[in-house]
């Protein structure tokens, strides 16, 4: 009781005690600090994919024009004919193989076996600059070739390209970031960077590349197969 | 962050969820493929997601072998977006309805 009572005494406060609690690398729930934290940043990220998403299902709910079909608009013309949501596919199994390599290199680092973790994250982060090509060859597509545009068009509701913008966009955004993050961590990793102080490293940014996989679910499922 | 304590789990288990996500993902394209429709398509599409999710935040994120605190932590406060959903979807019918009566759809 006395320690606790003298703790908060002598602990500085203001601006001081501002910046040493936030920089005290303590844990909390017996999970280390750095994995605590980036699940409550996932958790926050949570909340805003969900937003667009709820926002989706309201402005495609409320609206009496009718919603384009998604299934039409992103077929690809192959070999004479129209296949449905192909290059989508394309993309989740791009994705899903990218958060497979992911786990490897999670679990090879732990194994401290730098070149094997190093080409395994270097792979997930290869399959994940492929993702965001065939999303730019979509976007390309849709602007130039259907003329779908934030504000309408010829399709049906005007709502479908502010949707599709800002959902597809955010998430393209975090596969970028997460690319760039991968492949820091990689090249830290064949330096040797975490010898000495163990490579959760990877774990950790293994946790922020899967939930991008993760979003992509969702978006599929609700946006595309809708 | 004390040295090795991490996650270490056989491979066999990653390939098999990773296989598990390619056949998942199969299925619901194969929903769309061969154009279900209504509440079949609905509840299909919404039971391979949940499945794909379930099982890359369970075995991909090691959730399944977090402590119970951090578990708690994380997967109960999305629990709450559910109220928001239902709030924006009975909005969005409420709109619709304006909608239809006063503009004439």
């Amino acid at each position: 009781m006395s320690s606790h009572a003298h703790s908060t005494s002598t602990a500085p406060s203001g601006w001081r005690g501002l910046v040493q609690d936030w920089s005290g690398d303590r844990a909390a729930f017996k999970v280390s600090w750095g994995k605590t934290m980036m699940w409550i940043f996932l958790l926050s990220d949570t909340f805003i994919f969900s937003c667009f998403l709820t926002g989706y299902m309201t402005v495609r709910s409320s609206t009496t024009v009718p919603w384009p079909n998604p299934s039409h608009v992103f077929s690809l013309h192959v070999g004479g004919v129209d296949v449905p949501l192909l290059l989508i596919a394309i993309m989740t199994f791009v994705l899903i193989t990218s958060s497979g390599t992911m786990a490897l290199a999670v679990n090879y680092a732990y194994r401290r076996d730098r070149n094997t973790t190093f080409w395994l994250m270097l792979a997930t982060g290869l399959l994940g600059a492929c993702f965001v090509g065939m999303q730019a060859f979509e976007w390309t597509k849709l602007i130039v070739d259907e003329g779908i545009r934030p504000w309408g068009n010829p399709m049906g509701a005007a709502q479908f390209g502010a949707v599709f913008f800002m959902i597809t966009g955010f998430h393209g955004l975090h596969v970028s970031l997460g690319v760039i993050y991968l492949l820091v961590v990689a090249f830290k990793v064949r330096r040797g960077d975490y010898e000495k102080r163990g490579y959760q490293i990877v774990e950790i940014a293994g946790l922020y590349w899967h939930f991008v996989d993760l979003v992509w679910v969702f978006i599929f499922a609700l946006f595309y197969l809708w | 962050m004390s040295s090795e304590s991490g996650q270490t789990h056989p491979l066999g288990l990653y390939f098999k969820v990773w296989l598990l996500l390619f056949v998942l993902s199969a299925f619901s394209y194969m929903v769309d493929y061969f154009q279900f429709h209504g509440l079949l398509r609905w509840s299909l599409v919404l039971l391979f997601m949940t499945l794909k999710a379930g099982l890359i935040i369970a075995v991909f994120m090691h959730m399944a072998w977090e402590r119970m605190a951090l578990i708690c932590a994380i997967l109960l406060p999305p629990l709450v977006l559910l109220v928001l959903i239902g709030l924006m979807s009975s909005e969005a019918g409420n709109t619709w309805a304006s909608r239809i009566l006063h503009f004439g759809g």
